[in-house]
């Protein structure tokens, strides 16, 4: 890396959410590009959106295109992830910063920041820091319906084409559309002045560099906090001021993720690794820590409802599978459950049946005994109140 | 040309065209509607849709040939494609070109239909819900059969099937449209 | 040269055409849609395949060329 960025000292811990990182290297000519572009391959940076899809591979894919336009993807659908819109509240210049390296390295002239409509503070925020802007490359910023799967790239790109917030098929790099999480943005904007060897400082070997956390259900402090991939899940917990119930499951990775048993998980360490022989994976790192008093089935039945919901309703499989999913949950037919699941799973033009499915498959394994409780008439969570928060939007344009 | 053989093809392959263009629509409303045909399947009434097409489209151009080659009707060429009035038929023969313009955007777009959005092929192929009674207006105004009996009763028969069939399709359209096809499917 | 079916689910409207003429690799789900295999087609069907893929109502069926 040149010489400028060697002599800046380079945070380690916290990142992404720490504001003032120094001169940020631009107009790059096609040599620096490649250098660039090798030194993101080499950190191994993927998505920090959910699919964790390498970001080197889909910059090289983008810049192939010609006319580049990079989207800056802030909309965040998912009601129990606060992460995207901390970062743009708390550290925007950062995401700007990685969204003007990403048009420099797909050689856009355009930059689109979308953020979801009902969240006003950080909008202005991002509007402020917008506002300070320089350059040739013209920012916009859109305020897209907050529906679940909005901030499902095909999605979004939909509603900046005039049409509402739907999956399509097409896929947005075909069109030179650059769609990027603002997490991710943010980690290039870091990549891109301290180079790829600072990023593996932190992190693990195969999971390298530091994420944003939601944690919210039985914690002090619910919130977001940067941790560093690897980290042991009851010290991250700490970091949320510990926990305040016996934890009785952890819903990891959102809506579309798994519940796991507390005892499970908690001395795991947070890595896609360490959680996949429970069949979890992080997606977008939000934890919902599940207290011993509360239900897990009420609370799964509510959001899987939510889910069937938010479905754009353009595939069969969806819009008639989910809500029977959540009909067969609410009824305990765990055999109904089991035979929808690959009824339903990959039968879309997008993961949320997918997801929707391997969260409601996860709430029959997990709450086994909770749902036996129910079958002989006895609940022990059903006054406690809601832990899975839900959204309530209903426009799609 | 002026022999009444040509004359009698005229209005006989006319008559034959509208008939097989109401089959034609009635066939595509059942194809849309999931109907079956007793233990037929789907495809079958979906396929006799499109061969019965190709077919009324055989006795239209023998229609518009033995019209436009009978001296007698004086029908030129530019009345085939242009809906104006004209001095004898009033507006009747002017309907003729106008359902046949708009048959024509329907067979062309569905020839092509793989380039084509499924919006935009939807939304052509139901300017055929506005040719069939365009066309029917012209086979009752210009046919010369009009008072007879057996035509009256055919004509009819033709406009209540098409009636009952589009008012079937289009109450189906006004409720939501996924619960709709739920009934459909046996 | 082997071809694959292949299906846009949002096209897709639950017609049940495909199954009718491929009832050996075609199945519908209980809501009518289809689910289609996912080993390429053997040159036995790839005739009715074909024949498929002209008949969906939608032009939501696809035969793909893998390798």
């Amino acid at each position: 890396m040149s010489a400028v960025a060697a002599a800046v000292r380079a945070p380690v811990r916290a990142r992404l959410l720490e504001p003032e990182h120094g001169p940020l290297p631009l107009f790059l000519n096609d040599r620096e590009r490649g250098a660039l572009l090798r030194e993101i391959e080499a950190s191994g940076l993927r998505g920090r959106g959910g699919a964790g899809f390498p970001t080197a591979v889909k910059l090289a894919a983008v810049a192939k295109v010609g006319k580049a336009v990079v989207v800056a993807n802030g909309t965040e659908g998912e009601p129990a992830s606060w992460k995207d819109k901390v970062l743009l509240a708390s550290n925007p210049s950062l995401v700007i910063d990685g969204a003007l390296v990403a048009a420099e390295l797909v050689r856009a002239r355009e930059v689109i920041f979308t953020v979801g409509r009902a969240h006003g503070e950080v909008r202005r925020r991002l509007e402020r820091a917008l506002g300070e802007h320089e350059g040739d490359v013209e920012v916009y910023l859109e305020s897209v319906p907050d529906r679940f799967v909005a901030g499902q790239d095909t999605a979004l790109v939909s509603w900046l084409d005039g049409n509402e917030a739907k999956p399509t098929i097409r896929r947005p790099h075909e069109r030179g559309l650059l769609v990027q999480n603002v997490e991710t943005l943010a980690n290039l904007g870091l990549i891109a002045r301290y180079g790829a060897r600072w990023f593996r400082e932190a992190g693990t070997e195969d999971e390298p560099g530091t994420v944003l956390v939601t944690v919210h259900g039985a914690v002090r402090q619910p919130g977001v906090v940067e941790v560093e991939l690897g980290t042991p899940i009851r010290d991250v917990l700490h970091r949320f001021g510990g926990l305040t119930a016996l934890p009785q499951a952890l819903l990891v990775g959102g809506y579309f993720g798994t519940w796991v048993r507390a005892h499970d998980a908690l001395d795991l360490p947070l890595s896609n690794a360490a959680l996949a022989p429970l069949g979890a994976s992080l997606g977008a790192r939000t934890i919902v820590v599940l207290p011993q008093d509360a239900c897990g089935l009420a609370e799964s039945v509510r959001v899987a409802r939510y889910l069937a919901h938010e479905s754009a309703g353009q595939c069969g499989p969806c819009v008639f599978g989910l809500p029977a999913v959540a009909d067969a949950l609410e009824r305990l037919d765990v055999d109904r459950v089991r035979r929808l699941v690959p009824q339903v799973s990959g039968r879309g033009a997008c993961a949320h049946p997918t997801g929707a499915a391997r969260f409601v498959a996860s709430a029959v394994e997990v709450f086994s005994d909770e749902i036996e409780r129910h079958r002989s008439g006895r609940c022990c969570g059903r006054t406690h109140l809601p832990v899975l928060p839900v959204g309530a939007a209903t426009e799609w344009r | 040309m002026n022999h009444p053989a040509v004359w009698f093809l005229m209005r006989g392959s006319g008559i034959v065209t509208l008939l097989l263009f109401t089959a034609v629509v009635l066939l595509g409303i059942a194809t849309s509607m999931r109907w079956r045909a007793g233990r037929l399947p789907r495809f079958v009434t979906q396929g006799l849709h499109r061969n019965v097409s190709m077919l009324a489209v055989v006795f239209l151009v023998v229609h518009v040939a033995t019209a436009l080659a009978d001296s007698y009707a004086g029908v030129r060429l530019s009345h085939v494609f242009v809906p104006l009035p004209a001095h004898r038929y009033g507006p009747f023969l002017g309907l003729g070109a106008l359902s046949l313009d708009l048959l024509l955007a329907v067979l062309v777009t569905s020839l092509v239909r793989h380039r084509l959005t499924q919006r935009v092929w939807k939304g052509i192929h139901w300017l055929a819900y506005a040719s069939w009674p365009v066309a029917f207006v012209h086979a009752v105004g210009m046919g010369t059969d009009r008072h007879l009996g057996w035509f009256q009763v055919t004509a009819l028969a033709c406009l209540g099937s098409i009636a009952a069939a589009t008012g079937w399709r289009f109450a189906a359209a006004l409720r939501k449209p996924y619960p709709k096809y739920l009934e459909a499917r046996t | 040269m082997t071809v694959q079916l292949k299906l846009d689910p949002i096209l897709c409207d639950g017609y049940g055409q495909c199954a009718e003429l491929l009832p050996e690799l075609v199945e519908l789900d209980e809501w009518g849609y289809p689910m289609l295999p996912r080993e390429p087609v053997s040159r036995r069907h790839e005739t009715d395949a074909r024949r498929a893929v002209k008949m969906c109502p939608r032009l939501a069926l696809s035969l793909e060329h893998v390798r």
